[in-house]
């Protein structure tokens, strides 16, 4: 028995010589990045941005080669892109609305409730087959009920949502988009979304990610966004990236208690020990444009079309950290100047009264002194809210206002909602109002939601816009620029691309009474009874005469009469 | 005289070693007859809130603890099927959110911050839960959503909300009756789906949803009898609803104690809040289980199996293949698409709808059509037209 343990000890050890020898690990083809983005907002909020991302040179879509191992890129998303042969993918989940005229401007633009995008490859021939798989495998992944997209929210939009990754393939047939703006953002989307990181929410920036923080804010969102980039300076070829993102304000009154001082722990309850081992760069920006402060390290950025000035932090130096080896950050700012307006901006509410009719009105409010650019507005309306597109009009300073290009798609009962986009040109310094009138249905009986006094809601208006920015941007994509400024492609020095989503609006459709069922069983049963019941007894009913019970003394007498044989009395 | 004492003597050592060494195996044998005897590989949980609506809070408690508990005890997530009929810990009436407590001194997190909820919100139906139960999904039903269980699985299936004599409210618009109940745990044991199933509900009138078993090898708890009411623990007032069940926060206690090696057995289950704390008299219906309950483990059923066999053999490892270097196709620039081209759109062709063929109502008409007009003008015209 001896011997032969020592005989299989041997065969190990030459096995793992063998094994070391011949292989020779190939350089690593996927690197990981983080930081985060510290901005104080004037109305005294404080907004941080976490960028997460992967980016790995590799190809999905091949044929015939199955990509086996995964290193940093997650293996769930990884198998998801091959097995639904998709070009690019966004979603995100969002608690909260952005409110754009108090905070600026978001880097990352996301509408209540859940979204989602895809862009599929040009080889798939059953695009709406992949897309109902692809949202259930989502669903299982995300721990959200992303089941409920079907072709009842899904739309197809004709020039909004182009691919902002690479490529020249723009044929819209390809491309698929939805809303659950009833969707809630809890715990447990954002416990697979960290799963999802490299080094998980042990190490790096993720450590700050507790949810009884995030989840205390006014607005909370986290994305997913993968789409091909190019993999070098010459952009022969292509990598593919995925970038997680999460986004949070918090108040300055629920979290902040009144006091324009902010700090990581006051934030987050944590502070930071160290950056994730994995990661080639993990920084930290403070945008210090309006509060100039103390720390040397200083570098500026072009973000949504404004030079900013930022105080950079780098977690994989060690003085980052000082002698007790955490770091936390405190920002004190007295904000008494007024915001700049931001140039773009939507609202979007229900008018009428009633439970029969109602109008929708879009406001785009333009806020440029002098210039105007065009907007695409994208609205998709569930099937419903019956539009009158007859009534649809769009007025700017109390003149008609022609979009330059509409594109409607009415909606089919049951099947398929409406889909309306419109290029508008906004005229500087204006207000733009689109209103359309509609009629609500009513629903059958069982197409309710358990709760349908609450109302429906209805998603957000995506409106998408080619702003003149202030400063020349960078056009060169493949510069090394912190990833908060690289998410949207720029093409020209003078605009840049903005998307803004306008509220969701809740609808209140007629629900007839759930108990009339119930009424109608009870009322038609008594009627049956009563009624028919004492007809029928009436026809077929026969009376008997029954005697009244005899005395005790007759009733003896009866039985020996019996006895007797004798005639009974 | 001598030896005959010397020959007893020896008898009794020997007899008295004999017997030591068959206790001995027999001990071992027990241990090893106790090990195996269960006869399950694996287990589930399948816990399930009913309630919507804010002051149904407790109901979403009552579940968390269990699937704290469940996980604790060593069931991971990917065995776990939870189902939340509405969301309390973000709910906007939620004082501090991201969290749900089961006592008003807030100790205990019971959502924490490692949950995976399998089936939320309007998902959580009658439907849903039968056919997760009996395996009856659509194909495209991702893997966490499924219970994967084979007839080595131990189930616990843990239910709670609004009910009444033989019914449970699901959701305030459907109910699931005792009858359907049982049909589903039949069907399950048809297809093997099962080894041994405990059931636990805590509902008013609990008792009543397992008087319809009729499939082997389930034990039954129940918080209240029929025509009995399941009260809750006590209200909140930070929150401002009742935080937790009697039944269920006394479970909690109960299995707050239990740690995976536990020798713990049903019958201190059964002992879990007595008349005197839950005011409701606790109900349990074994005649349908195999074993004795008093053979039981807790965690047969609420842990999870951690049977490990060493092996001394060694596995082969094969070498893995060398990655080919990719050949460079096309060497033209890529470049980003313009996410706004307004000359583009402007004159961009209206989107060609795909062709259908004439469906039969079309075809109906033109070759009535068609028929009409010859018969008419007679076939004879034909050759001036064509």
């Amino acid at each position: 028995e001896l011997k032969g343990n020592k005989y299989n000890k041997n065969m190990i050890f030459i096995q793992i010589m063998l094994i070391i020898n011949s292989f020779t690990p190939p350089p690593p083809n996927d690197q990981f990045q983080e930081e985060m983005v510290i901005r104080p907002l004037y109305s005294g909020d404080i907004y941080a941005s976490f960028q997460f991302r992967t980016q790995w040179d590799t190809d999905f879509l091949h044929d015939g080669k199955k990509v086996s191992h995964y290193r940093l890129f997650p293996k769930s998303l990884g198998q998801v892109l091959s097995k639904f042969s998709v070009r690019e993918l966004h979603i995100s989940f969002t608690q909260g609305y952005w409110r754009t005229m108090q905070w600026g401007q978001p880097f990352i633009p996301s509408p209540p409730g859940a979204e989602l995008w895809v862009w599929f490859h040009h080889t798939v021939t059953d695009v709406d087959g992949n897309w109902k798989e692809l949202t259930n495998v989502l669903s299982g992944i995300f721990c959200a009920s992303l089941n409920f997209i079907d072709s009842t929210n899904t739309v197809e939009p004709s020039a909004s949502f182009k691919p902002l990754g690479l490529g020249n393939a723009t044929d819209h047939r390809f491309l698929r988009y939805a809303t659950l703006p009833r969707e809630i953002v809890c715990t447990e989307n954002l416990t697979p979304w960290k799963k999802l990181l490299p080094c998980g929410s042990k190490a790096g920036l993720a450590v700050l990610m507790k949810s009884e923080k995030l989840f205390h804010s006014s607005f909370h969102s986290q994305a997913v966004h993968i789409r091909p980039v190019c993999k070098d300076w010459q952009c022969t070829s292509t990598a593919w990236e995925l970038r997680q993102t999460l986004n949070v304000v918090f108040d300055l009154y629920t979290s902040g208690q009144g006091k324009k001082e902010w700090s990581l722990f006051k934030m987050f309850s944590r502070t930071l020990t160290e950056a994730c081992p994995l990661a080639s760069s993990s920084k930290i920006y403070v945008d210090v444009t309006d509060n100039p402060g103390v720390n040397p390290l200083i570098s500026t950025a072009v973000v949504l079309g404004d030079r900013r000035t930022y105080s950079v932090y780098d977690l994989t130096k060690k003085e980052t950290f000082g002698q007790l080896r955490s770091l936390n950050l405190l920002l004190r700012w007295k904000g008494e100047n007024d915001m700049l307006r931001p140039p773009l901006h939507a609202e979007r509410y229900v008018s009428g009264f009633g439970l029969q009719k109602g109008e929708i009105h879009t406001c785009l409010y333009n806020s440029h002194p002098y210039r105007a650019y065009p907007v695409l507005l994208l609205d998709s309306l569930p099937w419903y809210l019956r539009l009158y597109v007859h009534t649809l009009t769009v007025t700017s300073k109390t003149r008609e206002n022609k979009p330059s290009y509409i594109h409607y798609q009415p909606s089919k009962d049951r099947l398929r909602p409406h889909l309306l986009e419109m290029l508008v040109q906004l005229p500087p310094h204006s207000v733009t109002e689109v209103t359309v009138q509609f009629e609500r249905a009513l629903l059958k009986w069982t197409e309710y939601t358990p709760d349908p006094n609450h109302g429906f809601y209805i998603g957000s208006s995506v409106i998408s816009a080619l702003v003149p920015s202030i400063v020349a941007m960078d056009t060169n994509s493949t510069r090394d620029r912190p990833l908060f400024s690289s998410f949207f492609p720029t093409k020209e020095e003078s605009s840049y691309f903005m998307r803004v989503y306008t509220e969701p609006l809740l609808v209140n459709l007629p629900t007839p009474d759930f108990s009339m069922p119930y009424n109608v069983i009870c009322l038609t049963c008594t009627v049956v009874a009563v009624g028919y019941g004492s007809f029928y007894n009436l026809l077929t009913r026969t009376f008997q005469v029954d005697e009244p019970s005899a005395p005790l003394a007759k009733r003896l007498a009866n039985i020996i009469r019996r006895l007797r044989g004798v005639p009974l009395l | 005289m001598v030896l005959l004492f010397v020959c007893f003597c020896l008898f009794v050592c020997f007899s008295l070693l004999v017997l030591l060494e068959l206790s001995l195996m027999l001990a071992l044998l027990t241990k090893a007859t106790q090990f195996f005897s269960s006869g399950h590989t694996n287990n589930w949980a399948v816990l399930v809130c009913t309630s919507r609506f804010w002051f149904n809070y407790r109901h979403v408690a009552n579940v968390l603890s269990v699937y704290r508990s469940v996980k604790r005890l060593g069931i991971p997530d990917s065995h776990i099927v939870l189902m939340l009929a509405d969301d309390m810990a973000c709910n906007h009436r939620n004082p501090k959110p991201a969290t749900v407590f089961s006592h008003k001194n807030m100790e205990l997190n019971v959502y924490g911050d490692d949950v995976e909820v399998d089936y939320r919100g309007y998902e959580v139906t009658v439907e849903n839960f039968l056919r997760v139960l009996t395996g009856r999904l659509p194909p495209s039903t991702p893997r966490s959503k499924r219970l994967l269980s084979d007839d080595r699985s131990n189930i616990l299936i843990y239910l709670t909300g609004h009910g009444g004599n033989g019914f449970l409210k699901f959701q305030d618009s459907e109910e699931i009756s005792n009858v359907e109940l049982a049909d589903a745990f039949e069907q399950m044991w048809q297809k093997r789906r099962y080894n041994e199933l405990l059931f636990i509900i805590d509902t008013c009138q609990g008792a009543s949803m397992y008087e319809r078993f009729y499939s082997p090898n389930i034990m039954a708890l129940a918080s209240s009898q029929v025509g009995e009411d399941s009260l809750s623990h006590q209200p909140d007032l930070a929150i401002g609803v009742h935080l937790m069940d009697r039944y269920t926060f006394y479970l909690l206690e109960f299995l707050e104690d239990i740690h995976p090696a536990s020798q713990a057995n049903m019958n201190d289950l059964f002992k879990v809040c007595p008349k005197s704390q839950c005011v409701s008299t606790p109900g349990h219906r074994t005649d349908l289980f195999l074993r004795d309950p008093g053979s039981v483990l807790i965690t047969d059923f609420f842990g999870s199996v951690r049977k490990v066999e060493i092996t001394r053999e060694a596995i082969n490892l094969t070498n893995p293949t060398e990655l080919s270097l990719r050949n460079e196709l096309k060497s033209e620039a890529l470049f980003y698409v313009d996410q706004l081209p307004v000359a583009d759109i402007i004159h961009q062709k209206p989107k060609q709808k795909d062709w259908h063929p004439p469906d039969g109502f079309i075809l109906g008409l033109w070759s009535l059509i068609l028929l009409v007009f010859f018969k008419t003008y007679g076939i004879k015209h034909l050759k001036h037209i064509f």
